[in-house]
């Protein structure tokens, strides 16, 4: 990644001597089952860039929370500049300069750009009333600071996921900070972008203004942050220079575990050796194409085998796999099953020719928490198990008991609500719905999100025994190493079109991350790009 | 409000696209005219249909046409205008207040009562009860975290409730003191156009400015596009729904006192059905029922225009009055499956 000239490899790192703007002092936050942090001391220094490192589930997003006054903390304090304080509520700390920038972008869709911008602080005229020609003067000029231009007055919904992005700093930093959390900022940035998000960083820091940053890119981490304090379990494990650490010795400290073991095992539960995939594709996907977000993606799966889908946000991993279930709609292209094309792209036929989608969100758009597990499960397979619109309960308790024992479902019965059960249960459940149907294929759609280490286990090693059994399998994941680690192939996605494809020895980590970091140029990524080309 | 000037469509030409067939326009170059067509329809479309039903009525019934029946439609939607102005605010914000006509009879009862102890007692005793009743729902629902929904349901009730109660079950009928000031606030007229006109008018300048124009107006789209984001930026979330709330109580004890003044008494069964009316003409006007969009602009066409209607099925006279709720139902229907058509081809760029 050659930096251009404006961005200094930051050569002089801040003095050690420089005080702290924002302490932690053995804050602990617990939810009901889950001690979230952990008698967690932190302190961040004026002028530093500090990254933030864990796993999922370290307590990472919860320590933002109670630095940024959306938590209070269960015991512990707070000190800003030396003096003790505790935020009822998130106004509280940004007035005391706190602003944050959230990996979701947090801002009003429909409202304009300028007025994200200036929302609660709009700047007035001499009636009282909001100068809007001066905001969009002052909102044109802080967004080309950015390498922004975007009409002031559009709609924030109509901007990229980027832009939005970049509106979301440019209200953060403009507002009179001493200290700027970014919670995973360049997950949906550009690599354009991404250099220019740098490059404020390093003018904060000339401005001695603290930055916490949170990402699980070593790059970036190791290129523009001074120190490091990692989390694991909601505890605090280290705390100190970035310069010097070895990257293994970082990973391990993640982890919790030793860095050969590290290097041996790999930190998922897929076995070590790749499937053995068949010769013919079960589903081709040929000039998938739907408007701003597929272009032209081609792809072919076979029985036997998980292939990964990887790219970062918005890269249109979901839009693929809702592509090729039917669920939605294209302007061209065609899918093939078995050989045969599908007439008509409806999810009820992708069912019927054998496609499952294991959705994303599961709570929106999967389970049904009132009814029972086993209404659950055989939700699908409703029109199977049914002769003139009867259903059979006999077989509906057969193939609901097979599934429960194999998924290892824990419930305490069949009429258990899945509702009460654990993300990672009401996961295996979906999973028997569709399992139920004996698909061909199964597109998992971030299958372990959001699911406990056990569960996680559970389902990654379920997924390496369908595929041993024939099945084909489409796995997205953002965890990079489940990716790497589940996928027997890696088709890479950037700006919803290919941007490369990893086989055999090319899976893995450090090829990965260049052809998602666009090392060599890949088609298909001018649309983010023209996006503000407009004037 | 809210005239967003037309933006230039020209692409730059540096970038040219890598790709040869570009069936689609490149994305984000500015709204395409069929979305800004779109945008300015779901803004004013409810105008461009009053306007045409106004013409042609007038065509069609002379006796429409008339500077006395305009005088009679505006006196009757001045009220409703008053009440719909509060509930488009609330409904910006993604709530909603049913409880705005049994506050509306209240405010009109208390006021009665009250003209027998001067003007101002008649005007601040209404906004008093009034707006504390908003300012309940408003605790109740930001503080209490409740659904708006159920609170001013129960509001709806307890306020029909105290009315009754004030009013021996609707056995006394407070009268306004004949030539009084407070009786002339609803019956003295300027050219014609009865006070309460005028008053409705100038209190839609101030929202308009309030909404564009201020940050609690801001606040109100920020709450109703995104609750959470609001939050998390740091905007008085709950401090603006009590507000908006009071407000919504506020305006319809003033509409209501209006209406007492107007009819010299404090009818007790006025009121009834008047929040779905208020509903009715906001969403009409184009503010969105998830709230997040809207104008003030955009109600008060919608508040003429289920006026208009009224008059118009009390001049063909052969027609059953009832059929008016059918008629505003039937419009109600086509704006709704026109915004969702709007909405959609909007957002798809």
């Amino acid at each position: 990644m050659a930096p251009p000239e404006a961005v200094p490899q930051a050569p002089e790192r801040v003095a050690h001597a420089a005080p702290a703007v924002l302490e932690a002092r053995s804050v602990s936050k617990r939810f009901p089952g889950v001690v979230a942090l952990d008698d967690v001391s932190f302190s961040l220094r004026a002028g530093e860039t500090h990254a933030l490192v864990g796993e999922n589930g370290a307590g990472k997003s919860t320590l933002i929370k109670v630095l940024t006054g959306v938590y209070r903390p269960d015991g512990g304090e707070l000190r800003l500049a030396g003096a003790p304080v505790g935020f009822a509520r998130p106004s509280e700390a940004q007035q005391s300069g706190i602003s944050t920038i959230y990996q979701e972008v947090n801002l009003v869709p429909l409202m304009s750009v300028a007025r994200n911008i200036f929302l609660g602080r709009e700047p007035r005229n001499r009636f009282g009333l909001i100068d809007f020609p001066r905001m969009h003067r002052e909102t044109s000029g802080l967004l080309d600071g950015f390498g922004v231009r975007v009409d002031p007055r559009r709609p924030l919904h109509t901007l990229g996921i980027g832009t939005q992005q970049m509106v979301a700093l440019a209200r953060a930093v403009s507002v009179d900070a001493q200290v700027v959390i970014m919670d995973e900022p360049t997950s949906s940035l550009e690599p354009r972008e991404v250099e220019t998000l740098f490059r404020v960083i390093e003018e904060l820091r000339g401005q001695g203004i603290a930055v916490l940053y949170v990402s699980h890119r070593m790059d970036e981490l190791y290129r523009i942050c001074d120190r490091v304090t990692v989390l694991r379990d909601g505890r605090h494990i280290h705390t100190g220079d970035l310069a010097g650490l070895d990257r293994m010795q970082l990973v391990s400290m993640m982890l919790g575990r030793d860095v050969a073991e590290v290097r041996r095992a790999g930190v998922t539960n897929f076995a070590a050796e790749g499937h053995e995939a068949a010769r013919t594709p079960v589903l081709t996907a040929t000039g998938l194409n739907s408007r701003l977000q597929l272009h032209d993606i081609s792809l072919s799966l076979y029985g036997g085998e998980v292939l990964g889908l990887g790219g970062l946000l918005g890269s249109g991993r979901s839009e693929t796999a809702k592509a090729l279930s039917g669920a939605l709609p294209l302007d061209s292209g065609e899918l093939t099953v078995d050989g045969t094309p599908l007439k008509r792209l409806t999810p009820a036929a992708a069912i019927r020719a054998g496609i499952s989608l294991l959705p994303e969100d599961r709570k929106a758009e999967g389970i049904v928490p009132g009814l029972s597990v086993r209404e659950n499960i055989v939700l699908a397979a409703m029109p199977r198990l049914s002769r003139a619109g009867v259903v059979s309960r006999a077989r509906q308790d057969r193939i609901v008991d097979i599934f429960m024992k194999r998924l290892r479902i824990k419930a305490s019965s069949p009429e258990q609500k899945v509702g009460e059960l654990s993300g990672g249960n009401q996961q295996k459940v979906l999973l028997a719905r569709w399992l139920c149907l004996e698909p061909k294929v199964l597109l998992l759609d971030e299958p372990t999100r959001g699911i406990d280490v056990g569960a996680k286990a559970e389902v990654q090693s379920l997924i390496d025994d369908l595929a041993r059994e024939g099945l084909a399998v489409l796995l997205i994941s953002s965890d990079i190493e489940e990716l790497i680690e589940g996928a027997d192939r890696i088709v890479v996605l950037r700006g919803g079109a290919v941007a490369g494809e990893l086989a055999g020895e090319d899976v893995a980590e450090d090829r990965l991350l260049e052809v998602l970091a666009d090392h060599a140029p890949a088609p298909g990524d001018k649309a983010p790009a023209a996006e503000e080309d407009h004037r | 409000m809210n005239h967003t000037p037309p933006v230039s469509t020209a692409t730059a030409p540096a970038p040219a696209p890598r790709k040869p067939a570009e069936a689609h326009p490149v994305p984000g170059t500015g709204p395409t005219g069929r979305q800004r067509a779109a945008e300015l329809l779901q803004r004013q479309g409810v105008l461009v249909v009053l306007l045409t039903v106004v013409i042609a009525a007038s065509f069609i019934y002379p006796s429409f046409a008339s500077l006395d029946n305009a005088r009679g439609i505006t006196i009757q939607a001045s009220f409703l205008a008053v009440v719909a102005l509060g509930m488009t605010m609330v409904i910006i914000t993604g709530g909603i207040d049913l409880s705005v006509g049994s506050v509306f009879a209240l405010g009109g009862v208390l006021a009665a009562w009250a003209s027998q102890y001067g003007f101002l007692a008649a005007l601040l005793l209404p906004l008093a009860v009034c707006g504390a009743i908003g300012l309940l729902n408003g605790l109740l629902i930001a503080r209490g975290n409740m659904a708006p929904f159920i609170v001013t349901l129960a509001t709806l009730l307890g306020a029909r409730g105290v009315l009754l109660a004030f009013t021996d079950e609707g056995a006394t009928t407070y009268l306004v003191p004949k030539d009084s000031a407070f009786g002339d606030l609803g019956q003295g007229a300027v050219w014609g156009f009865g006070h309460p006109i005028l008053i409705a008018l100038v209190l839609f300048g101030a929202g308009g400015l309030v909404l564009q124009r201020t940050s609690f107006g801001q606040t109100l789209f920020a709450v109703g596009g995104s609750s959470d984001a609001a939050t998390l930026m740091g905007l008085p979330v709950a401090r603006t729904k009590i507000l908006v709330y009071t407000l919504s109580g506020l305006l319809a004890g003033l509409a209501g006192a209006l209406n007492a003044a107007r009819l010299s008494s404090g009818v007790t069964i006025v009121g009834v059905g008047m929040e779905l009316d208020a509903i009715s003409a906001v969403v009409i006007g184009g503010t969105l029922l998830i709230g997040g969009a809207g104008s003030i602009s955009g109600t008060l066409w919608g508040v003429l225009l289920l006026a208009v209607i009224q008059n118009l099925i009390n001049q063909i006279g052969s027609l059953n009055s009832s059929y008016q709720s059918v008629v505003s139902g039937g419009f109600l229907i086509v704006v709704v499956v026109a915004q969702r058509y709007l909405a959609r081809s909007r957002r798809s760029t």
